[in-house]
C-alpha cells in the first residue's frame, strides 16, 4: 500500500484523516499568514466591518520612521547578543561537565532543567523581588562586596540587563538538554583515536568535541536566536505591563502588541510583525548557508 | 592526583551553578512563608520564625484564583487532547497513504513552521471577532486544537514502525482506523506522551493569547490572573510569591515525574525542528 501510486480513493480517504487538522490550521495558521501580509498595507481599515477603504505603503513608512520602532529593533538585537551567545557558552560547559560525572548528575540535569517548566509570568514576579532596589537578594548579596544598590528595574541603563539575566537562567536548562543528547551520540572511538594520537584533552575538545558538536550548537544558536526575537511574556511580567523604564525593554513583539492591543492601530502592528518575520528569514537563511560551509555532519 | 583535582573541580563549578539556578525557588519559597515585616528584613532571613501558610490561604482569596485554576485545567485539558487526536489523525495520512497533494501540502506546511505566531495574533483575532468567540473559551481553545509542529514529530514516529506491522493487520482484516488505534498508537506511547506533557506545559503557561483574547475576570487562565494580581498585591511579596508559587508547582509536580519523557521529547523534537 505505501508504494502504491495515490488514487482518487486514497486520496479521498487521506482528506478525511487530515481534514481536522487542516481545518484548524487553514483557519489559524495559513490563512492569517497571508492575510497579515495583506493587513500591513491596509491604511484605512475597519475592523469591525473588516473594510480596507485604502492600501499603500503608509504603515511600513510610518514605522521606518518611528522612534519607537527603531529602539524596538535595536532593543531587540541587544537582547538577541546579550542572551545567546552566553546561553550557548554556558549550557555547553554545563553539558561538558554534566558528561564527565556519575554520581548526582541525574540529579543535577533536574535542578538545571527546572526553570524550563517554569510559567514565566510566575517566575518573573520572583525576579522582580529579587531585583527590589531597597529589599532584593541581589541587591544585598551585590553589597556584601561593597556594591552601592543598584536600580535593576527603575534604571534605563540596567533594565535590559536584568532581563537577560533571568533569560539566560530560564532558558538553559532547555540548551544543556540538548548539548548532552550531542555529546553522548559522538562515538567514543574518535576520543581513543585522539589519544593514540597523542592528542591532550583541549586539543580533544577542540578537534573532536567541538566539530562532532558543531550541528547541535548551530541548532542551539537558531533557537536561540529565533526564540529571542519573538521576546514578549518576560517583559511584560517583569516590568509590569510596560516595556522597561524609558522603553528599555520595548522590543519589536511589544511594540507589535502595543500598536495592535492598546493603540488599536492594526495596519501598523500588522506591518511590524512583517518586519519581524523578515527579520527572522534573514537570520534563518544566513545560518543555514554558514552552516553548509562549517557544520561537520 | 590531577585527575582527582579535575573531578572535584568539576562538582564545585556545577554545585554553584546549581545553588544560582534554585536560588529563585528557594528565595519564592523562603518569601512565601514569611510575615510581611520578616520580607523586609536586611540582611534577608531564609527560614521564617514561624512558617505562615496562611499567606497561601490569603493569596488565593485575595483573588479568583479558584476559578483561574478551573479555567487553567479546562483549557489545558480540551486543548491538548483536541491537538493530539488532530495531530494523530493528520500523522497517519502523512505517514501511512499516499494522495494527491501530500508533498505540497507537507512542504507548505514545513514553511508555515517558520512565521511567528506573534505575527498572526492580529489577523486571528479579527476572525475571532467575526465569529463573535472574542472572550469565551472557544477562542483560548479553538485556535490550537492543531499544531504542525506535533503532526510533524509523530510522523517521524509512525514513520520509524515497522510496515509489517501494517499489513500483516491489513491480512488480519483490521481497517486502517482500527490498525491506527490499536497498533500504531499505542507502540507510540512514548513519543505521544513526550508531545503531550510538552503541549500541557506550553499550555499551561502560555500568556500573550489569552492576554489578549479575554478580558472578563471569569475567563482569565493563572498567568493572566497572576498578572492582574501582581497589581493588586502591591507590595505584599509574601503574598505574591505564595500565588507565584501555586502557579508554579503543578508543573513542577509534572515535571517531576515525567521527566524522563519531557527530556526525550526535547531531545526528539528540539534535534529535528
Amino acid at each position: 500500500m505505501l508504494n502504491e501510486k495515490p488514487t482518487l480513493k486514497s486520496t479521498a480517504k487521506a482528506f478525511l484523516y487530515l481534514l481536522p487538522m487542516l481545518l484548524i490550521t487553514v483557519t489559524f495558521n495559513i490563512y492569517p499568514i497571508i492575510k497579515s501580509f495583506m493587513m500591513s498595507f491596509y491604511t484605512k481599515y475597519d475592523f469591525f466591518t473588516d473594510k480596507v477603504s485604502r492600501i499603500g505603503w503608509d504603515n511600513f513608512k510610518f514605522i521606518f520612521s518611528d522612534p519607537d520602532f527603531h529602539i524596538a529593533v535595536k532593543n531587540t538585537l541587544i537582547f538577541v547578543v546579550g542572551v545567546v551567545p552566553l546561553t550557548v557558552i554556558i549550557s555547553l560547559v554545563i553539558a561538558l561537565l554534566l558528561n564527565k560525572i556519575k554520581w548526582l548528575s541525574g540529579l543535577f540535569r533536574t535542578v538545571y532543567f527546572l526553570p524550563f517548566v517554569t510559567s514565566t509570568v510566575a517566575i518573573a514576579q520572583v525576579w522582580h523581588w529579587i531585583y527590589n532596589s531597597d529589599y532584593g537578594l541581589l541587591n544585598y548579596f551585590l553589597s556584601l562586596f561593597g556594591v552601592n544598590p543598584i536600580s535593576w528595574l527603575e534604571s534605563p541603563k540596567y533594565a535590559m540587563l536584568s532581563l537577560i539575566i533571568m533569560s539566560i537562567w530560564k532558558n538553559l536548562g532547555f540548551n544543556i538538554v540538548l548539548f548532552l543528547v550531542g555529546l553522548n551520540s559522538i562515538n567514543e572511538r574518535y576520543y581513543q583515536a585522539a589519544k593514540i594520537d597523542g592528542a591532550n584533552s583541549w586539543h580533544q575538545f577542540t578537534n573532536v568535541t567541538l566539530p562532532l558538536l558543531s550541528p547541535i550548537t548551530f541548532l542551539v544558536t537558531i533557537n536561540g536566536v529565533i526564540g529571542s526575537f519573538k521576546a514578549f511574556d518576560q517583559i511584560f511580567a517583569l516590568f509590569n505591563g510596560n516595556p522597561g523604564p524609558s522603553k528599555s525593554a520595548l522590543t519589536i513583539v511589544y511594540y507589535l502588541y502595543q500598536k495592535f492591543y492598546t493603540e488599536w492601530k492594526y495596519g501598523i502592528a500588522a506591518a511590524s510583525g512583517v518586519v519581524l518575520f523578515f527579520m527572522i528569514l534573514v537570520v534563518t537563511v544566513i545560518q543555514l548557508s554558514y552552516s553548509k560551509k562549517h557544520v561537520h555532519y | 592526583m590531577k585527575v582527582k583535582i579535575a573531578m572535584v573541580l568539576r562538582y564545585v563549578i556545577l554545585i554553584l551553578g546549581g545553588i544560582i539556578m534554585l536560588m529563585p525557588f528557594l528565595w519564592m519559597l523562603s518569601t512565601s512563608l514569611k510575615t510581611q515585616p520578616e520580607t523586609v528584613k536586611i540582611p534577608p532571613i531564609w527560614i521564617p520564625k514561624q512558617l505562615q501558610f496562611s499567606n497561601y490561604i490569603d493569596a488565593f482569596k485575595a483573588a479568583p484564583f479558584a476559578q483561574y485554576f478551573l479555567n487553567s485545567i479546562f483549557v489545558t485539558t480540551v486543548t491538548t487532547v483536541g491537538q493530539l487526536f488532530t495531530s494523530i489523525l493528520a500523522a497517519f495520512a502523512f505517514s501511512r497513504l499516499n494522495f494527491y497533494g501530500k508533498n505540497i501540502i507537507f512542504v507548505i506546511f514545513l514553511g508555515t513552521m517558520m512565521v511567528p505566531v506573534e505575527m498572526l495574533i492580529i489577523p486571528n483575532f479579527v476572525t475571532l471577532s467575526k465569529l463573535h468567540l472574542v472572550n469565551t473559551y472557544a477562542a483560548l481553545i479553538v485556535p490550537w486544537l492543531a499544531s504542525f509542529f506535533t503532526v510533524f514529530t509523530l510522523r517521524q514516529n509512525f514513520q520509524s514502525v515497522p510496515d509489517q506491522l501494517y499489513y500483516a493487520a491489513k491480512i488480519d482484516g483490521a481497517s486502517d482506523w482500527h490498525y491506527l488505534w490499536h497498533v500504531l498508537v499505542p507502540i507510540s506511547k512514548s513519543t505521544i506522551t513526550a508531545v503531550t506533557v510538552l503541549q500541557v506545559i506550553g499550555s499551561w503557561n502560555s500568556f500573550m493569547w489569552p492576554l489578549i483574547v479575554t478580558n472578563s475576570e471569569n475567563l482569565r487562565t493563572l498567568p493572566v490572573g497572576l498578572q492582574a494580581f501582581t497589581g493588586d498585591a502591591g507590595t505584599n511579596y509574601a503574598q505574591l510569591m505564595a500565588a507565584s508559587t501555586f502557579v508554579i508547582l503543578p508543573m513542577v509536580i509534572l515535571y517531576l515525574f515525567l521527566q524522563k519523557y519531557i527530556i526525550a521529547g526535547i531531545s526528539k523534537t528540539g534535534l529535528k525542528g
